[in-house]
């Protein structure tokens, strides 16, 4: 239980956190960070399995069809990634307690940090693939609320809004690469998927799978050419930025290539989409970064660089390449993280970032310049410090690439001129910052030290890149050794963390890594000058104005679907019908079955052939509304005439009197409407009209032909057999409705108590003014009510119902039931209406509608809960 | 007897969907009111075509489906359901907006003032 609890606990607290927010800010930032410390504890007493090489394994089932299951797993791998963000989670609560200004709204701050915290440690503990999915898109929407939390500033919502596109574009992508994975194993239960690489790899869908997870780590992982979402994510507030950009989100693509490098890695195609990706953005960030005058946007690009390095490292597909790229992941969390910190507190006292206004800090604030120095020197690889030692590894690794011929030389040279770059950037952050003259015309002056407390997050990380540095076995060697096995599937090579080799090869390009890159910030002014001859391209305008181009072509596209035409829905939604149905169907041909035709009696014949005619002629003369009409009735009893002969009395009685209704109604809407349609088509839309309804007409005739022909068992044997004993009647037709499938019936006649309550509303303030003539010029009778009529229907009523009660008796057992004698009823009932008037009747009728139809449903619901709770039919 | 049946349900559809795409409400709701015949009648049909075997017990030796009509009982009173709903929408329509298109925009010359309105 304790996996689900630690990944659960976060999205509780996020509910939980703001209800602190009375209690002001000191205690919403404790209340946060419980659920992190209780995950520690959690986590802890698993340490013994996983040091011994185990995994924990916590399972529930979810949808086990789908393959998907609440399944949480924890390994070396996962326990690394779950420490970073735990352990830098915690540090940027208390940083962040400091970061904020009192205005702010520190509960959703905090919530959606812990929204995050939980999706993250959602995806490194998932068991299961598709779950990690979910938690994988869930990093991509907290992070996009995370980014544009200023959601005054215009560049802080674009920054989410592409940070969103980009990483839950990789999502689909990685679904798509997921659902493959899962239909070549089999199942998308890690263990079974890491089990089975040499299957995937055989796969002839893997380069498919393969290319499609890589887009989703790439476009997380801001690997070029996807890269440039993430400088544009520096919008967001400094402490979630160090969180972002340091040890979560970015680090999630990093995860992904790890956690699943026993499937996937080792194949000439890993090989070189993921190095080659890896080499282009570690270059690329690092040049970039040079050339960075704002101090987070330096950091972003160098973060950009350093997750370059690490995927370059794991797609080397060496198994020391891979130890060192765990160890880099480690590294870079604790030095970037610390830089992002010590940003934040320098514009959060000086109140710029500009690089060319920030300079001599070393005077006004000695102790965060001493921190931020330290971690800058780890990011440049300065010996003693973590940051040198996976740059040793790195180095050496990259030595030892088998690559053809001259190509042997490209990846050392890369990596040194990396270094180069990473060394002057660096050189930049400390020298540009804190020496290098006066500020210049700072919006606070002058600075002065944070508050004491905010620094601390700062000095931990600080400490632990010196820890590191200097005693590395100790301090990560055991968390390194287990990652780096849960990474190889347990063939960890031999290696060995110490402070210096001897002198060989790697520390020599360290060497030239740290001069050149000291020479090459001596001569910064050339290489800006440099740079500044070449257009900057702002990916921002690029992005931006694509993105309104495909809103442009989504509109557009919406506005020749959705044009306002009722009329025009209905054919593109019979278009649509046919459309899918034409394939098959032409497939099928005019098919008659094994069952054959049987004979046609004459009056059958006669009767089908008044029905065809009588609809057909409903279509031609519709625009006569009112022999349309008569037509159309022809045609309803000859439908109940069918069902009658085809043995279906329940169906041909309750066909006749629908049918009635059906009729007297529309008679009374064509008093009020025009007694004629217009001639409003034209020739090619009538054409067009008629083209449509020959095509479904044919497809009908063809679709009944081939089933009517066509053997078929049925489950109706079953009804017959239990509709006596079961159900109490011999008409089973009514038995199957009240009975076997009584709740759909009360279903059924609460969509009917819903229809006419939505007519009640209707009519409700209609103001219909009666015509005056029937359109032809004539006027009305004066007569509204005639005597005759009056006369005949008063004693119906009595008559009727006298009828309706007897069908509804009887409906158990022969033909007859509720539906018809409601609707004989009701007939009654119209025609007082008709002959007597709305007034005279209503003033007659001592009861509302409303309450028959509340009271109607209410019987029904009572008596069917009564057969439920004793079990006996109705 | 089944291809009679066939070419019924078809000229029903036929004649169902050329109504269901005219312009104003009437024709439509009559376009709908026998679409619903066909395809009531189709799934009724499902239940193939038995002659004189009623489904009600102790009335003859051997009998047709009963599952299908009972759907197809349920489908008639939605379908009329269906209708008088249309049908006060359609007069609905025709109160507020002063004619019968089934677009249901304002007109000019509201019709039934309208002589020569074949």
């Amino acid at each position: 239980m304790s996996l689900p609890l630690v990944v659960l606990l976060p999205f509780l607290g996020a509910i939980a956190a703001p209800l602190f927010a009375q209690g002001g800010r000191t205690a919403i930032a404790i209340a946060s960070s419980v659920p992190a410390l209780i995950a520690l504890a959690a986590l802890f007493p698993h340490w013994s399995v996983l040091a011994a090489g185990g995994t924990v394994l916590h399972s529930y089932e979810w949808l086990p069809a789908l393959g998907l299951s609440f399944s949480f797993r924890l390994d070396g791998l996962a326990l690394l990634f779950a420490l970073l963000i735990l352990v830098i989670g915690l540090l940027v609560i208390l940083y962040s307690h400091y970061y904020l200004k009192a205005h702010e709204n520190v509960a959703k701050f905090y919530s959606l940090l812990l929204c995050f915290k939980g999706s993250m440690l959602g995806i490194v503990l998932s068991g299961n693939l598709l779950l990690m999915l979910i938690f994988w898109e869930l990093t991509s929407l907290t992070s996009f609320l995370l980014i544009s939390f200023w959601t005054h500033k215009q560049d802080a919502r674009r920054g989410a809004r592409m940070a969103l596109a980009i990483t839950g574009g990789g999502g689909l992508a990685l679904l798509a690469g997921i659902l493959l994975i899962g239909n070549i194993v089999g199942s998308f239960e890690l263990d079974d998927v890491l089990a089975a690489g040499d299957q995937i790899k055989a796969h002839a869908m893997y380069p498919v799978a393969l290319t499609l997870v890589l887009l989703g780590a790439f476009t997380k992982s801001a690997q070029f050419p996807f890269h440039f979402w993430l400088p544009h994510a520096m919008q967001a507030p400094t402490p979630i930025s160090a969180y972002l950009h340091s040890a979560t989100m970015v680090k999630a693509g990093i995860f992904l290539m790890a956690r699943l490098y026993p499937a996937l890695a080792g194949t000439e195609q890993w090989f070189y989409m993921v190095s080659f990706t890896g080499m282009a953005t570690l270059l690329l960030g690092a040049y970039i970064a040079m050339f960075k005058h704002d101090l987070k946007g330096l950091l972003a690009y160098s973060t950009v660089s350093h997750l370059g390095l690490i995927t370059l490292l794991l797609g080397m597909g060496t198994q020391l390449a891979a130890v060192a790229a765990i160890f880099h992941v480690i590294n870079h969390a604790t030095f970037k993280a610390s830089l992002f910190m010590a940003a934040g507190i320098i514009d959060h006292e000086t109140g710029t970032r500009d690089m060319r206004r920030i300079n001599g800090l070393w005077r006004y604030m000695p102790h965060t310049a001493t921190l931020a120095m330290v971690a800058a020197a780890s990011m440049g690889g300065v010996p003693l410090l973590n940051g040198f030692l996976s740059k040793e590894m790195f180095f050496a690794e990259s030595l030892q690439l088998n690559l053809p011929g001259l190509w042997a030389w490209v990846p050392p040279i890369i990596a040194t001129l990396a270094g180069i770059f990473a060394v002057a950037y660096s050189a930049r952050f400390i020298h540009d910052v804190f020496f290098n003259g006066k500020p210049v015309d700072l919006p606070k002056f002058p600075p002065h030290e944070p508050p004491r407390y905010m620094k601390i997050p700062v000095e931990i990380l600080v400490f632990a890149c010196i820890m590191v540095g200097v005693f590395p076995t100790i301090s990560v060697g055991p968390l390194l050794y287990s990652a780096a096995s849960a990474t190889l599937g347990g063939n960890v090579p031999d290696y060995e963390l110490a402070v210096i080799h001897g002198f060989n090869l790697p520390l020599l390009m360290s060497f030239m890594a740290f001069f050149g890159g000291l020479l090459m910030y001596s001569q910064r002014q050339r290489f800006f000058d440099f740079h500044a001859r070449f257009k900057e391209i702002d990916e921002k305008a690029v992005f931006e104005a694509l993105v309104s181009k495909f809103v442009n072509l989504a509109n557009r596209f919406t506005g020749w679907l959705e044009n306002g035409s009722l009329q025009r829905y209905a054919m593109l939604l019979v278009v649509s019908v046919i459309a899918v149905t034409v394939i098959p169907l032409i497939n099928n041909g005019f098919y008659i079955g094994e069952n054959g035709l049987s004979a046609i009696d004459w009056p059958t014949g006669i009767a089908a052939g008044v029905l065809m005619v009588s609809a057909l002629a409903t279509a031609v003369w519709h625009r006569e509304r009112f022999y349309a009409l008569v037509l159309l009735s022809v045609v309803g009893l000859v439908v109940a005439l069918t069902f009658a002969r085809f043995s279906a009395p329940d169906l041909a009685m309750t066909q006749l009197s629908v049918e009635v209704v059906t009729i007297v109604l529309l008679m009374l809407a064509l008093y009020y409407m025009p007694s004629w349609t217009p001639m409003e088509s034209s020739k090619t839309q009538r054409i067009r009209d008629i083209l449509i309804a020959l095509v479904a007409g044919t497809g009908m005739t063809v679709i009944t032909l081939a089933m009517l022909t066509q053997p078929f068992s049925s489950i109706s044997a079953f009804f017959l057999e239990n509709s006596k004993p079961g159900g109490g009647g011999t008409n089973v037709v009514n038995v199957i409705l009240v009975d076997f499938r009584g709740f759909d019936t009360l279903g059924e006649i609460t969509v009917l108590a819903i229809a006419s309550l939505g007519i009640y509303a209707m009519l409700k303030n209609t103001a219909l003014t009666p015509p005056p003539g029937d359109g032809l010029g004539h006027a009305w009778t004066r007569d509204h009510y005639p005597l005759m009529l009056k006369q005949i229907a008063r004693p119906m009523l009595p008559l009727a119902l006298m009828v309706s009660a007897y069908i509804f008796l009887r409906g158990h057992n022969q033909p007859g039931g509720g539906f018809i004698a409601g609707l004989i009823t009701s007939v009654a009932l119209i025609l007082q209406y008709i002959a007597s008037g709305m007034i005279w009747t209503q003033d007659r009728i001592p009861f509302r509608y409303h309450n028959v139809i509340g009271l109607g449903l209410l019987f029904a619901t009572i008596a069917g809960a009564g057969s439920l709770a004793s079990a006996t039919p109705s | 007897m089944e291809l009679l049946f066939a070419l019924v349900i078809g000229a029903l559809t036929a004649s169902g969907v050329y109504l269901l795409l005219r312009a104003r409400t009437f024709p439509v709701i009559m376009g709908i009111t026998l679409l619903s015949y066909g395809v009531n009648l189709f799934l009724f049909a499902t239940g193939r075509l038995a002659t004189g075997q009623q489904p009600v017990i102790g009335t003859s030796a051997s009998y047709a489906d009963p599952l299908p009509q009972a759907l197809v009982l349920t489908a008639i009173v939605i379908g009329f359901a269906m209708t008088a709903f249309l049908v006060v929408l359609s007069l609905r329509n025709l109160a507020d907006n002063e004619n019968d298109h089934v677009d249901g925009q304002r007109e000019e010359t509201p019709p039934h003032r309208n002589k020569n309105g074949r």
